[in-house]
């Protein structure tokens, strides 16, 4: 699992911001929901990046990004030195080949009138180059033996699998066009306990397989944690905190990182009352109207005046690893 | 805190050694045009004043149906409880009139649901979904109502209750929306709560602050307390004793701290060894093979035996009793002894 090294995604700036409009026959602008404001962060080929941060913090707006299913309000998502966020028509459609995703939930993802074999096989249709027709009902096969299916099921319909066997098809699909880049958004947040368990083995079997660089994005920080090389936190449209997984497990330095490790529950009822826990008040704020300079200042306890001035800059900081707090210190505060 | 009137209930009476609340061999089947799906199979367990039970288990495995039987809010029909009692206070609710049971469904006993959003209803304000427990079983006015739950909402830690009283509950957070589901839950001061999956669609910052209001009001209040979760990280948290269900079946209970550390069946300690930790980093996670059975087609014997690594030929052909490890465990395995040891596998 080792990273080689080779920077296969460069994300520069990357802004999106959905207008706000009021009137119905003029639409005037009257705001924005800033959902991703300034993400900067590069992957390695055979590396994960987990994402982690609560709902509404523009963890799944950045997913959309990197698909390109949305464009860019600015910045750059660059695939080997590509800018996608530039390329049109079939530059575009080329390097989307590069680049696929696997969906939270299997039962909504997943065309319940389509079969299993039309499933993993619709993006040999959309990039016919990848595998000739006579040739493709023998690589879906092909594909979910690699995910742990049955390739006799491939006329078999969604609703007849588990849903730990459908997010399987939802890889498989994934997988089919021979991707760098894999997205998982939440992949395993709608399973069960003892299925979740095998899915992600699976994701790493596949990576080591073929190489493959993952984003895995999701709310579990335990999930994140086991499957991640490095990990970046987000809050409010940006990252607060990026580094190695260690660095941000043992050693997190933004005050929001320590928060959120410290409310995840520990499966573990030995010296649950002498553990730390940092409780936050209220929710977070909205991204429409972001406060001014650092953007969890409404809810830090270190807050001071200089935090609603400056907005402090993602830079390497206490911990020895990219942090954005003026305050940065090293705490650990799930082992203590 | 106790209101004079709940206790000349007839109920209230009887109050012995019986546990306060004591689910026994409870069966719930539902039928359907496919046959009969038995989703509970003779589940037991007790809850006792200021004690946490969680109950733990995958979707399909009874936990909430079992819940839904102690609240009576089952659909009978498709649902039918052909065997078993729940006692209150020593008294078999499934005997009792509709009418009395719901002097305790609300009062006595009341529910957190999962879904805050869909629990509460769209098109009235929150202070009147919450005053509507005060003027049904109550009789309070209008006006006593909205005061009752401007208090409530400021005990469940709701900001600005005065004001937001009158707002919908679609101008709520996820957070807040359970805080008023909370609210509701114990605006009646009940002995007992349920609270099925209470955190599960929330941020963990939001599920951190959610358990600790829960434990400080059952702390307040000595209530019984039901968790029902598939959390092995919340249960590690806030409960006293674990019953794990499988496929309609309890398979081990047992103190928390017991349970963690040496479970005695092989589906709880494939569950705990299943599950990624976030302050330690593992190599290849242990999976379950294969799936939780289909309740309409149960295995023979035991019904975890199609998964488990410690089979042995007569797990396939007897069902384990719940064997007594010691007065406050169980575990329905046959191997237990073997499972506890680790000599087995």
């Amino acid at each position: 699992m080792a990273p080689s090294g080779e920077r296969i995604l460069e994300v520069r700036d990357l802004v999106k911001h959905f207008p706000l409009t009021q009137g119905i026959v003029l639409k005037r602008q009257v705001g924005a929901i800033k959902a991703v404001d300034g993400v900067s962060f590069d992957l390695h080929r055979g590396e994960t990046l987990g994402v982690v941060g609560e709902s509404g913090c523009g963890k799944s707006t950045l997913a959309k990004l990197l698909m390109a299913l949305e464009r860019p309000t600015s910045g750059e998502v660059k695939i080997n030195g590509v800018d996608m966020a530039k390329a049109h028509g079939g530059d575009l459609k080329r390097m989307r080949r590069n680049i696929q995703m696997v969906m939270q939930d299997p039962y909504t993802s997943l065309n319940p009138r389509m079969t299993v074999g039309d499933i993993v096989g619709e993006p040999f249709e959309i990039h016919s180059e990848v595998a000739p027709k006579g040739d493709r009902r023998r690589k879906v096969q092909e594909l979910l033996e690699v995910v742990g299916l049955n390739p006799e099921h491939i006329n078999r319909y969604p609703h007849q699998f588990s849903g730990g066997q459908r997010q399987r098809i939802g890889i498989a699909r994934g997988l089919a066009l021979q991707p760098e880049i894999i997205i998982c958004d939440e992949p395993v947040s709608a399973l069960d306990v003892s299925i979740q368990a095998q899915v992600m083995n699976l994701l790493e079997r596949l990576q080591n397989e073929f190489n493959l660089a993952y984003i895995f994005i999701a709310h579990d920080l335990s999930v994140v944690r086991h499957i991640s090389d490095r990990v970046a936190v987000m809050y409010l449209g940006k990252i607060v905190e990026l580094g190695k997984d260690v660095a941000i497990y043992e050693r997190p330095s933004h005050p929001y990182t320590q928060a959120l490790l410290s409310a995840v529950p520990v499966p573990d009822p030995e010296g649950r009352d002498q553990r730390e826990r940092i409780i936050l008040q209220g929710d977070p704020p909205s991204p429409a109207d972001p406060p001014s300079g650092c953007r969890f200042r409404t809810r830090c306890w270190k807050a001071q005046d200089i935090c609603a001035e400056q907005e402090p800059l993602l830079e390497i900081r206490a911990g020895g690893h990219l942090s954005a707090c003026h305050f940065a210190e090293e705490h650990d505060v799930i082992h203590a | 805190m106790k209101n004079p009137s709940i206790d000349t209930h007839p109920l209230a009476d009887e109050v012995g050694h019986e546990p306060l609340l004591a689910v026994d061999n409870l069966h719930v089947e539902f039928v359907t045009r496919q046959g009969i799906v038995r989703a509970v199979n003779g589940v037991s367990y007790t809850v006792n004043a200021g004690e946490s039970l969680a109950v733990l288990g995958e979707s399909g495995s009874g936990k909430s149906v079992t819940a839904q039987a102690i609240m009576g809010i089952l659909d009978m029909p498709p649902a039918r409880i052909p065997k078993g009692e729940i006692r209150f206070r020593g008294t078999d609710m499934l005997k009792l009139s509709d009418q009395a049971r719901s002097q305790i469904r609300g009062q006595r006993i009341a529910m957190i649901f999962q879904d805050a959003l869909s629990a509460l209803n769209p098109v009235f304000t929150v202070g009147w979904q919450i005053s509507e427990m005060f003027r049904v079983h109550r009789g309070m006015s209008k006006r006593d109502g909205m005061k009752k739950a401007i208090e409530l909402m400021d005990r469940v830690r709701i900001p600005a209750a005065k004001q937001r009283v009158n707002d919908y509950p679609h101008q709520f957070s996820g957070g807040m929306r359970q805080r008023i589901m909370i609210a509701m839950s114990i605006a009646l001061d009940p002995e007992v709560l349920i609270a099925d999956e209470p955190t599960t669609a929330l941020d963990v910052t939001v599920q951190a602050q959610i358990m600790e209001l829960l434990a400080e009001l059952q702390r307040e209040s000595n209530m019984g307390l039901i968790l029902i979760t598939h959390d092995l990280g919340v249960v590690a948290d806030v409960a006293d004793k674990i019953a794990v269900m499988y496929a309609g079946r309890i398979v081990e209970h047992a103190p928390v701290h017991d349970l963690y550390k040496t479970p005695a069946h092989p589906y709880s300690k494939g569950l705990l060894d299943s599950i990624p930790r976030v302050d330690q980093k593992g190599q290849e996670l242990y999976a379950i093979k294969g799936l939780p059975p289909n309740l309409l087609d149960m295995p023979s014997g035991c019904a975890f035996h199609p998964r488990c690594p410690y089979r042995r030929d007569n797990c396939v052909t007897d069902v384990p009793p719940l064997y007594e490890i010691s007065g406050t465990r169980g575990s329905a395995c046959h191997y237990y002894r073997e499972v506890l040891d680790g000599t087995l596998g």
